[in-house]
């Protein structure tokens, strides 16, 4: 199984009518009477729900990867993102709110890798929703115990010099890992740089794509 | 305003109780030994929030960091492989 | 003794990871954001731990049928009635009205196609 290709770039599909041409289930017409009833109640408007899903869906990985671009050609950028991801991501007009989102950097020494065992935490308001893979129960089970394994999976290889360091965002932190720099990049634009970093190497699980591959 | 009990560096144990009910210290990491490597900050309490309650006093988050190989018998991975876990203080004890 | 509950999975075994993923339904977006606008500041009636308590104790059986936003609905809308947002009453109801809703307009849709 291969996990070479890329899903950042790729068009979504059309919204999936809410009538589809499976049955409809139960939790979907659940989940339409608690919006309908919760309007109904002036709970909340009609407005401020299509404004959240708005706002969900402007949170895609091309915004972690113009905040990783930036850290690898301006090394001051790269400190106050390590201090604090959600300040420097204000910086780049990128508003990730209130929960706060940490930093961890690949090295030549340590490779990071994201999971959350509980659940699915993830810098949602960063990078956007994450995979189903990683809200899997193999992913959540095994990342914490075979790092090596799961990233092989993925097509990844960690020399056994380089440490593995997996965090399970358990509390009220959110992780993303900025990749290193691939070599042979040296001179590129920020919006060049950024077409390397992909989602997957923002959750551990690959490293940036090699300038070859664009 | 509460004091912070650890500091990085120290080492500590998760502390084995297994309450059912909203707890973020994971199973596999319960009763192993690890080190301090950062203090988060104060945090209301998530097992009283699930509840509704305000999750008051705030509780110390830190990071700590555990050896694979004290995690996991028979890890199979070279011996510098870490885990590091967001645990709150009260799941933690000092070892000296 | 212990007691390993079954959302808390971290160490078990499991077969690969699987390539999976999937834009998410306009259901899905609209579970998210209703989790989301339910739980501002302002608002407070449902918080994130509550919900993650709330598909904690789905059980085991209900946690690995339903899927992700599945479980979401299901711990929200628990919630929501035992706070008493909604009443079990009105649920039910505008639960029948949207299903009988969607099959009216799923069988126009139909008989438009046919015409």
């Amino acid at each position: 199984m291969s996990h070479d290709h890329d899903h950042d770039h790729h068009q979504p599909h059309p919204y999936q009518p809410d009538i589809e041409d499976k049955p409809f289930s139960e939790r979907m017409v659940m989940t339409q009477a608690i919006a309908e009833l919760i309007v109904e109640k002036g709970i909340v408007s009609a407005d401020e729900l299509r404004q959240q899903i708005e706002l969900m869906d402007s949170r895609e990985p091309g915004l972690g990867a113009k905040l990783v671009a930036r850290t690898w050609v301006d090394p001051d950028f790269k400190a106050r993102v390590l201090a604090d991801v959600n300040k420097a991501s204000a910086e780049l007009g990128i508003d990730t709110g209130d929960i706060p989102i940490m930093a961890i950097e690949n090295t030549e020494d340590v490779h990071n890798v994201v999971v959350c065992t509980l659940c699915s935490c993830y810098p949602r308001m960063l990078i956007g929703l994450p995979p189903d893979w990683y809200k899997s129960r193999a992913y959540r089970s095994r990342t914490v115990r075979e790092p090596r394994k799961v990233l092989e999976e993925f097509g990844t290889t960690i020399p056994d010099d380089v440490e593995v360091r997996v965090h399970d965002s358990t509390a009220d932190l959110r992780y993303i890992v900025l990749p290193a720099r691939p070599a042979g990049t040296e001179g590129w634009s920020e919006d060049k740089l950024a077409e390397l970093i992909t989602r997957d190497s923002m959750i551990g699980v690959s490293l940036a794509k090699s300038p070859n591959t664009i | 305003m509460s004091t912070k009990k650890f500091n990085p560096g120290d080492s500590v144990r998760v502390r084995e109780a297994y309450p059912p009910g909203h707890v973020r210290t994971p199973y596999f990491v319960r009763g192993c030994n690890g080190q301090i490597q950062q203090f988060v900050g104060s945090f209301a309490n998530p097992e009283e929030l699930a509840y509704g309650r305000d999750g008051k006093p705030e509780m110390q988050l830190y990071r700590v960091t555990f050896k694979q190989s004290d995690v996991w018998q028979g890890y199979q991975g070279p011996a510098a492989d870490t885990l590091v876990i967001d645990i709150y203080e009260h799941w933690l004890e000092p070892i000296s | 003794m212990t007691l390993r509950r079954h959302h808390d999975m971290g160490g078990l075994d499991a077969g690969p990871v699987e390539d999976s993923e999937h834009d998410y339904a306009m259901w899905e977006k609209r579970v998210d954001a209703i989790v989301k606008v339910l739980s501002t500041p302002e608002r407070k009636l449902l918080s994130t731990d509550e919900l993650r308590r709330g598909i904690e104790e789905l059980g085991p059986g209900v946690y690995d049928e339903l899927n992700y936003y599945e479980r979401w609905i299901s711990s929200a809308t628990n919630i929501l009635l035992e706070k008493g947002v909604v009443s079990v009453d009105e649920l039910g109801r505008k639960m029948a009205e949207i299903e009988a809703r969607w099959t009216a307009d799923r069988e126009n849709l139909a008989s438009e196609t046919r015409s």
